[in-house]
């Protein structure tokens, strides 16, 4: 088996979720080598090949790949995929714009989600909000995965893999990147914190947000958000959780205003620890919550920064 | 301009689901079903560029049972034009989907189709991609922003850090977000209107695609259920048995 891994890359530098898939594809065993694509990559690229596991780093610099756009992308791993059983990705929006597109350019079933490697061709990956859990073999002769990356436990540093530049053709006629508007923050990535705090329409303002910026900031916590939050413009989308939005899975998840929808909960419910402060005693986030504290936010929260 | 919209029957977003006992899938006897939320959305934004003016026609389809031409009547009573149902009680992986959907694009020819992100019943997130592959189209997935220019489309994306507007040549494929718009609901005389609007029925075979898949499903289970805990009486109580109890602080 060999499998090619597409890395994620953010701000120039490798993505965390990256070091999860590559333990993914441990599980699935064989030769791994990781895709760094975009441009003035050199960065990514030393840190993936320092990934435990990682065999070589194939390194695709060209301004072509510069925003990570699925046309262009698609095109390079088309071109190298006939060297590989596997492509895996991270679930992130760029794994599933991507995977998706070579999938079919290939003819062949693209797996989403992968929560477990039962074996080389069959996976575990949850449907229906993550209310249950199918099984799916594979009988294609290119399996194409998307990773959850909260599923697998990053692997370590400590590897030294072989870095070699490939050369493919590629042009994009089709698509242009005009603008991106990313969210500056100092907190750590929702995806991969420790802690996650997170509002909903309870917060009642974008601008009473901030009552979780003197906790996330005693905690090094991420802040998160319910759908409804986000809809209402209290904060932006990136910030969503849920089955729509981002999966997480931290030691600690605290749900502030926040009700507990099954598309909220399939979005947080594998958290170690979780804690929902609400003034509804029969809010439904209290069916999955480890400790609930009732009452009104607006009370608790200078309490408990205080208390931190 | 023409507009091509795919819309799925799903279960109803609000329901609960229930595994059957032989674990061989998931139960839909009996259970309320609908449209697909995202493709709701998608629906709403081809109205909408109908309403500016910048669509002509409104083309939804649909792959799935005879049941599914319920989602299509709804998509006709929102305001698409005419419906095109291939009709197929076999399950279809999204690249099949894919590909009968792209031989529905050959004989339309639209100049955008829409999808939503993702089915919220197999939660794949993968057909509208797949079908711009298949036809060449350039691709603006998890639109909130669709901004239809002179032979180009600007689709804002909702994308991990934030956001990120790319502008495509038409003919493409745009699949939607939640925040691309808020669907309206079908009024009663609009419904009543749907049930004269055209609905043709086409085949797989007719349409000379195969809908086997490479992907075989070996069974579903229920995920461990989460037990839920205790109420603390206070904040002090809450830090108190997150340090020592839980020991997360
Ligand atoms: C296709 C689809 C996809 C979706 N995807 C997602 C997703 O990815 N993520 C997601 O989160 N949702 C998603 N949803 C939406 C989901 O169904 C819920 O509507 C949403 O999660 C509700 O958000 P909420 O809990 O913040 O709001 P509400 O349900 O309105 O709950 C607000 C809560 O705040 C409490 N509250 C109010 N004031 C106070 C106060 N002063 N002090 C304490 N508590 C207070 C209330 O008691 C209530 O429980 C999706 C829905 C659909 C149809
Ligand atoms: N059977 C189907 N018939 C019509 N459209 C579909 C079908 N399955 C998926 N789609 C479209 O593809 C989108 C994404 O679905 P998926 O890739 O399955 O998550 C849906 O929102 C629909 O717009």
């Amino acid at each position: 088996m060999s499998i090619l891994i597409l890395a994620e890359q953010h701000d120039g530098e490798l993505a965390a979720g990256t070091a999860h898939v590559v333990a993914a594809a441990r599980a699935i065993g064989g030769d791994i080598d990781v895709l760094v694509a975009g441009e003035g990559v050199d960065a990514v690229a030393q840190a993936a090949a320092g990934l435990d596991g990682v065999s070589r780093v194939r390194v695709a610099d060209d301004a072509v790949y510069a925003h990570q756009l699925a046309e262009p992308l698609a095109e390079l791993l088309v071109a190298l995929a006939d060297d590989y059983t596997h492509v895996l990705a991270a679930s992130s929006t760029t794994g599933k714009n991507v995977l998706p597109r070579l999938a079919a350019l290939r003819d062949v079933a693209q797996i989403s989600d992968i929560l477990e490697v039962v074996g080389a061709d069959t996976f575990k990956r949850p449907i229906y909000a993550g209310n249950a859990i199918a099984t799916v073999r594979s009988s294609d002769p290119l399996k194409v995965i998307t990773v959850r990356t909260t599923a697998f436990d990053a692997v370590a540093d400590g590897g030294s893999a072989a870095i070699e530049p490939v050369s493919a053709e590629v042009s994009n006629p089709s698509s242009r990147f005009v603008g991106e508007e990313l969210a500056q923050s100092d907190r750590p990535e929702l995806g991969s914190a420790k802690i996650v705090i997170s509002g909903g329409r309870g917060m009642g303002s974008g601008d009473n947000f901030k009552l979780l910026d003197g906790i996330a900031d005693k905690l090094g916590a991420a802040i998160g958000a319910s759908r409804a939050a986000v809809d209402a413009g209290f904060v932006p989308n990136d910030m969503q959780v849920g089955q729509t939005g981002k999966i997480v899975a931290p030691e600690l998840y605290i749900a502030v205003g926040i009700s507990g929808a099954i598309q909220h909960l399939a979005g947080m419910k594998d958290s170690k620890v979780i804690v929902a402060i609400n003034k509804d005693e029969d809010a439904p986030i209290f069916q999955v919550a480890d400790y609930g504290l009732v009452g009104d936010l607006f009370e608790i929260l200078p309490a408990l920064e205080q208390k931190l | 301009m023409k507009v091509l919209v795919a819309v799925k029957r799903v279960i109803d977003y609000n329901v609960k689901i229930r595994v059957k006992p032989d674990h061989s899938d998931v139960d839909l006897t009996n259970v309320k079903m609908a449209m697909n939320p995202f493709c709701e959305i998608a629906v709403e934004e081809a109205v909408r560029l109908k309403e500016q003016g910048v669509a002509s026609e409104i083309v939804a389809v649909t792959v799935g049972p005879k049941a599914a031409q319920e989602q299509l009547r709804t998509a006709l009573a929102l305001g698409a034009d005419r419906a095109i149902h291939v009709e197929t009680e076999a399950r279809v992986e999204s690249l099949a989907v894919a590909k009968l959907l792209k031989a529905v694009v050959d004989e339309e020819q639209p100049d955008l189709v829409i999808l939503g992100k993702q089915a919220i019943d197999t939660d794949n997130n993968q057909t509208g991609q797949m079908l711009a592959a298949l036809t060449g189209m350039p691709q603006g997935t998890f639109a909130s922003k669709v901004d239809v220019k002179e032979g180009s489309v600007d689709v804002t994306r909702e994308i991990d850090g934030g956001l990120q507007t790319v502008a495509l040549t038409l003919p493409a494929v745009v699949t939607t977000d939640l925040r691309l718009n808020e669907p309206r609901y079908a009024k009663l005389p609009d419904i009543m209107k749907a049930k004269k609007k055209p609905l043709e029925s086409k085949t797989p075979e007719a349409l000379g695609v195969s809908v086997e898949s490479g992907l075989e499903l070996l069974g579903v289970e229920t995920p461990a259920e989460r037990k839920g805990g205790v109420k603390v009486g206070s904040v002090d109580e809450l830090v108190e048995k997150l340090k020592t109890e839980a020991k997360v602080l």
